[in-house]
């Protein structure tokens, strides 16, 4: 296959081997793993080489499914902040999916595996048609799709899952239908549904009411799937009562997939000087990122459930990259995109390693989990970098978001971003010295005493973390090269 | 002030029917009202797109053969298109939905959510 | 419908009702290129007659005439033929989704090729909504536990 149709085989892959594994689940159980793998390595090379032709092109590529030419048909359009966002989601993927084998045979009865399997690849088709596409009907389809693999597959955990994915039905089903709803407003002005399109055909219709009920809607129905406060409360419940590597997979990419999405519509469907200039958007958005950011540092650390602090961290994140956007200059773009990519995988390293963390020691509570470094040290050093890094602590990669974010709000004269930035440091310093002074200095009360060199897990869970602890590191030092090739291009260059 | 509402009639008709939906998914406390809610507020927000694509004096959007088309004539069909995609996507809702109800009926007894709530916390 | 329900009016109308629930959603489907209709609306009468049967007689019917791994495969075809179609035309370099590539395959133009391309994948549509809305249906009625509720129904 011609390198040229890698768009639509990234989307196309792993929706057909889905239903493969489905079918052949129904006949032979463990031939679902293989497969999987298999697919999220394909999927993995297809988004490695449309970054790289993209690099290399220096101008976006496009695609047009069914060979109709926009604006009469679908097009998928690949450009280097789509690309980065791709090789993320598609490396974390196929990460996650190496690690969830074992915790996945823990946690389901083997007759559910295949039914798990197929939702895993179905969530992965969403997030990834969700980056690729560039129709905004499109994009409403595949959150769709991502959004129900998400409720279907939370559903099928232990306890009170059901629950928590009704609720984060109810509240999901209400943003996609806002983001519906806007795209429809859209649609009445312009009569066009594809983004490059209405970037062209909005700006005469700039002062109109009808935009600006739309572009309400649009940003509500973003919101509500990304996760920002105030609209965030489906988050905790849903994700620290879902099996752990069901948010091993959903906790880094949808929140920050619905961050790009944030991006697209603020940046590529509205011209970038529509949100500061004509409706203060971005005002609006700094100040629900500043209280988001504080509110979640503040439930963060009134939580004793160690995967319950991490889901409050996930919002606060969120805030972050809503203070970048806000700031509405270079430095604080940068600083947004470069954030979305690094908190994707400080929080798969976080949420990988708290699922093996409850596999091993079957709890969750801070108070019962002192000393598990003893059993878990290489786990625990995984566990370790990550939260340094959501620190801030040079050369790790948190510290390199964290500087163009505080440099993007300094440089738009919002002193309130930067102290929430900083209060924000020092709150998840606190969150996180506490978790490393309950496990390793207050004393072995577990165990038997006796320390082991390296984890007794199977290799296909401890490999997947120690190769995300590195991408942090690698992504630290790197990050200087990361911002001059690729997110450099990807910020809008109107700003 | 009358003519404002009466020329939109429409638009008000489907106003209405999304604030009810709203208030069943919000305000209800047993969960198969609010999932008849979410049913509501999505199928209204369904008639509201399919109700853009109508014209004063528009046809069937089919042509006949032999016949040259002339676009002001016909219906916009893009909008049922484009709900019928949404169509699907409210029973695939409706679906997954009713089977984790099911899964909680099964689990907790009740459909009732302050029940299942103070079961959920013991 | 979960225990048999012995009432001859309703099992013999039922009975003949459904060949021609059948042939009207293939009619149905048929006619969706050039009136309303469609693959989803064809699925979805077709669906109900596999309803009418677990409602009029008991679920035991309904399922000796479509099993539930029949069900799952019928599912994973219809998305097959959908996918199969777009993939037709990667495989002579077109872009996805471009039926026009089927004039390789089938003695027609390309404009043509796109009209029956649109036909098979609404065929696809259709044979995945059918299994779909049938199996949300039996796994909702008997509460998920299909083969429990059909040995009860035998003793």
């Amino acid at each position: 296959m011609s390198p040229e149709h890698y768009p639509s085989l990234i989307v196309v892959t792993p929706l057909m081997m889905s239903f493969i594994v489905f079918a052949a689940g129904l006949f032979n159980r463990r031939i679902c793993y293989p497969l999987v793998i298999a697919t999220l390595c394909a999927c993995f090379y297809f988004s490695v080489t449309l970054l790289a032709r993209v690099m290399q092109q220096g101008s976006p590529i496009h695609y047009y499914l069914g060979a109709w030419d926009p604006p009469w048909g679908i097009e998928y359009v690949v450009d280097h902040l789509n690309g980065l966002i791709l090789v993320s989601v598609a490396l974390i993927a196929l990460l996650v999916g190496i690690y969830s084998r074992s915790i996945a045979a823990g946690e389901f009865r083997e007759e559910k595996l295949p039914q798990f399997y197929t939702l895993f690849l179905l969530q992965v088709t969403g997030l990834l048609g969700m980056t690729i596409t560039g129709d905004a009907f499109n994009l409403y389809v595949l959150l769709e799709i991502a959004s129900f693999s998400a409720y279907a597959i939370i559903g099928m955990g232990e306890g009170a899952a059901a629950f928590a994915a009704f609720r984060y039905m109810i509240f999901g089903t209400i943003g996609a239908c806002a983001y519906l709803l806007g795209v429809g407003y859209l649609y009445i002005l312009t009569g066009s549904l594809n983004m490059a399109d209405l970037r062209d055909l909005l700006p005469p219709l700039y002062g109109s009411r009808v935009l600006m009920a739309g572009f309400a809607f649009l940003m509500v129905g973003v919101a509500i799937k990304m996760g920002l406060f105030p609209v965030h409360p489906w988050l905790p419940d849903s994700y620290t009562l879902a099996p752990s590597s069901v948010s091993a997979l959903l906790a880094p990419l949808f929140t920050k997939v619905g961050a790009y999405v944030l991006l697209r519509v603020l940046f590529t469907i509205f011209d970038p000087t529509f949100s500061v200039t004509v409706i203060p958007a971005t005002a609006v958005l700094g100040w629900l990122g500043v209280a988001g950011v504080l509110f979640a540092g503040v439930m963060a650390l009134a939580q004793a459930d160690l995967k319950r602090m991490l889901c409050y961290l996930i919002v606060a994140e969120m805030g972050f990259i809503v203070i970048g956007i806000a700031s509405a200059n270079r430095f604080g773009l940068t600083g947004a995109v470069l954030h979305t990519v690094n908190d994707m995988f400080m929080m798969a390293c976080l949420f990988t390693a708290v699922g093996t963390i409850n596999a091993c020691a079957g709890t969750r509570n801070l108070r019962d989990l002192r000393g598990i470094n003893r059993r878990l040290p290489v786990t625990m050093g995984v566990f370790v970098v990550a939260a340094l890094s959501v620190i801030g602590i040079p050369p790790l990669c948190g510290f390199f978001s964290k500087w163009y974010l505080v440099l993007g709000a300094i440089k738009a004269g919002q002193w309130a971003y930067v102290a929430a930035l900083l209060i924000s440091s020092l709150l998840s310093a606190v969150l996180f010295f506490r978790v490393i002074e309950q496990v390793y200095f207050a004393g072995h009360e577990t165990g038997d005493g006796s320390k082991t060199v390296i984890d007794r897990i199977p290799l296909s869970q401890l490999a997947p973390m120690v190769c995300l602890a590195l991408c942090i590191m690698l992504l630290g030092v790197f990050s200087g090269k990361l911002i001059n090739t690729v997110i450099a291009f990807a910020v809008p260059a109107a700003l | 002030m009358i003519e404002y509402l009466l020329v939109k009639h429409s638009y008000w008709f489907y106003i209405a029917m999304i604030m009810v939906g709203f208030y069943g998914m919000m305000a209800k406390n047993n969960l198969m009202k609010k999932l008849i809610g979410m049913n509501i507020f999505q199928w209204s927000i369904i008639l509201y797109y399919i109700s853009i694509g109508s014209k004063k004096g528009g046809t069937l959007p089919v042509v006949i053969t032999g016949q040259a088309a002339r676009a002001a004539d016909y219906i916009n069909p893009l909008p049922h298109v484009l709900m019928l995609t949404a169509i699907v996507v409210g029973v695939a809702t409706t679906g997954i939905a009713l089977a984790l109800l099911v899964i909680l009926y099964r689990k907790y007894g009740t459909l009732e959510e302050d029940e299942i709530i103070k079961a959920i916390k013991q | 419908m979960v225990r048999n329900l012995d009432d001859l009016i309703v099992r013999t109308c039922s009975r003949i009702m459904v060949p021609f629930l059948q042939i009207y959603s293939l009619y149905v489907y048929v006619h969706g290129h050039t009136s309303p209709g469609g693959g989803f609306q064809g699925g979805c009468i077709m669906a109900a007659s596999f309803i009418l049967l677990a409602v009029a007689y008991d679920i035991g019917e309904a399922k000796r005439r479509f099993s539930e791994r029949l069900n799952a495969l019928f599912c994973c075809l219809g998305v097959f033929i959908y996918a199969g179609t777009g993939a037709v035309s990667l495989i002579f370099s077109d872009n996805f989704l471009d039926y026009s590539a089927w004039r390789h395959i089938l003695p027609a133009g390309p404009v043509m090729a796109r009209y029956y391309g649109i036909a098979m994948i609404e065929l696809g549509v259709e044979i995945t909504v059918m299994a779909v809305m049938v199996s949300i249906f039996l796994d909702l009625v008997t509460a998920g536990e299909q083969e429990a509720v059909l040995e009860r129904n035998h003793d």
